[in-house]
């Protein structure tokens, strides 16, 4: 299978049922996307496939082929991304972690200055059990304002 | 690594007529589209099917269009495709409405219309509105193609006319006159399987759909002729319970699904005064 992963075209020996998660992670060795339900129902492998967010646990690797797939490596190496990963840092919205690369991936399609409803309607398909959604919305929020890496007093 | 992909077998067909001739040749394929109830099954365990025929590829069945007065929605059109079109907007709001509440966008970027009705879990989301808007499911095999009301769709717990040889193509959604009504009542706003929702139209006749209140969507047909009569929002009340059948399950117990259908029935009446 021919996949393009994060701009870069990589050749993976691996069968077309496979999920895009497991090729992503043990073939293509981007670990960044995380497992945790399995089942489509938390987000954390959350994936663009030509932009749009998927949930890779629950995607067929062929269903990739001939598409434009972004993970948490690619996705911070564009100014939103890394805008959203500043954010993140700067307003607490991510703990332990896991949830994290699926937040920002979901969010990664907002358009510029996103209300809180557009926030929460993007990122209803993640789930994050460490610091409630607040933290997450604000860094969102800000991330979209142009405001990230800005540090914020308390 | 959850389950082998190694011991399953996929065939990709290229078009329709060939995904057909496939199911003719081979009626045991299972067919797989967006891959969200599939892959879950998988994860599980609870599919026990081995080879499968991936019909993501067939564009022909993507989209939404205007036939006169009916609206054909092609069975690979996605919940965000849906969501998106100004067509099924303006005619089926309460499809939208059901759509929206379907997953989060990962789910509903994925996710497809014709999958959700072979599917036939009785808490399907779009199915009591199908039900409501009087649809047809258009099937296709390799000798010929035919029309079922959605209503004769089903003949039991998740399993209906739909022959192993045939594919779900198109809904055709003739046009509702009449307030459409929506509501999924679940433990949380995204994400949540139904514990209940219902799908309704008020106009000169009433028509109301309920799921996850048996094994099948149920179209009340006696309680929404109570209506349509002019009888009481009592007497409708009385004829719904003896048309839903709702069990205990891990999402809810039967008698709160009664009292919460019957709650709903009031809130729609309220609503579309």
């Amino acid at each position: 299978m021919k996949l393009n992963v994060n701009g870069k075209t990589r050749t993976v020996k691996a069968h077309p049922m496979k999920r895009l998660l497991d090729v992503l992670r043990e073939d293509c060795g981007l670990t960044g996307t995380k497992e945790g339900c399995g089942e489509g129902e938390c987000g954390a492998c959350t994936v663009l496939i030509d932009g749009v967010p998927v949930d890779s646990c629950i995607v067929p690797a062929v269903h990739a082929e001939g598409c434009k797939v972004i993970t948490i490596e690619g996705a911070t190496a564009t100014r939103t991304g890394r805008a959203l990963q500043n954010a993140f840092v700067t307003h607490g919205g991510a703990q332990c972690g896991i949830c994290t690369p699926g937040m920002i991936l979901a969010a990664a399609p907002l358009p510029p200055g996103a209300s809180l409803d557009q926030i929460k309607t993007a990122l209803a398909g993640n789930l994050c059990r460490c610091t409630g959604y607040p933290a997450i919305f604000r860094s969102v929020r800000s991330a979209l304002k142009g405001k990230a890496g800005r540090a914020v007093r308390r | 690594v959850p389950f082998a992909a190694d011991a399953l077998a996929l065939e990709r067909p290229r078009s329709l007529e060939q995904a057909l001739a496939m199911l003719a040749a081979d009626p045991a394929l299972a067919p797989m589209a967006g891959c969200t109830d599939v892959y879950v099954g998988l994860h599980f365990g609870t599919v026990p099917q081995r080879r499968f025929i991936d019909l993501w590829g067939l564009d022909e069945l993507r989209g939404i269009r205007a036939d006169g007065e009916v609206l054909r929605i092609g069975a690979l059109t996605t919940y965000a495709e849906i969501i998106r079109s100004k067509l099924a907007s303006k005619r089926v709001p309460m499809l939208i409405a059901a759509s929206r509440e379907i997953g989060g966008a990962q789910i509903q970027n994925r996710g497809t219309l014709g999958g959700n009705i072979a599917n036939a879990s009785p808490a399907g989301d779009t199915l009591p509105v199908l039900a409501a808007a009087g649809a047809r499911i258009v099937l296709r095999s390799h000798t010929g193609a035919r029309a079922v009301p959605f209503e004769s769709f089903y003949t039991g717990y998740r399993a209906s006319v739909r022959r192993p040889d045939e594919l779900i193509v198109a809904v055709e959604i003739p046009r509702v006159d009449g307030r459409q009504w929506w509501r999924k009542v679940g433990t949380r706003r995204a994400q949540a399987i139904s514990k209940i929702m219902m799908a309704a139209v008020r106009g000169e006749t009433v028509r109301i759909a309920y799921g996850s209140v048996a094994p099948t969507v149920v179209l009340a047909t006696r309680t929404a002729g109570v209506l349509s009569a002019g009888g009481s929002l009592a007497d409708a009340r009385r004829a719904l319970r003896s048309e839903i059948a709702p069990i205990d399950d891990v999402r809810s117990t039967g008698e709160y699904r009664r009292q919460v259908a019957a709650n709903l029935l009031e809130q729609f009446w309220h609503e579309t005064d």
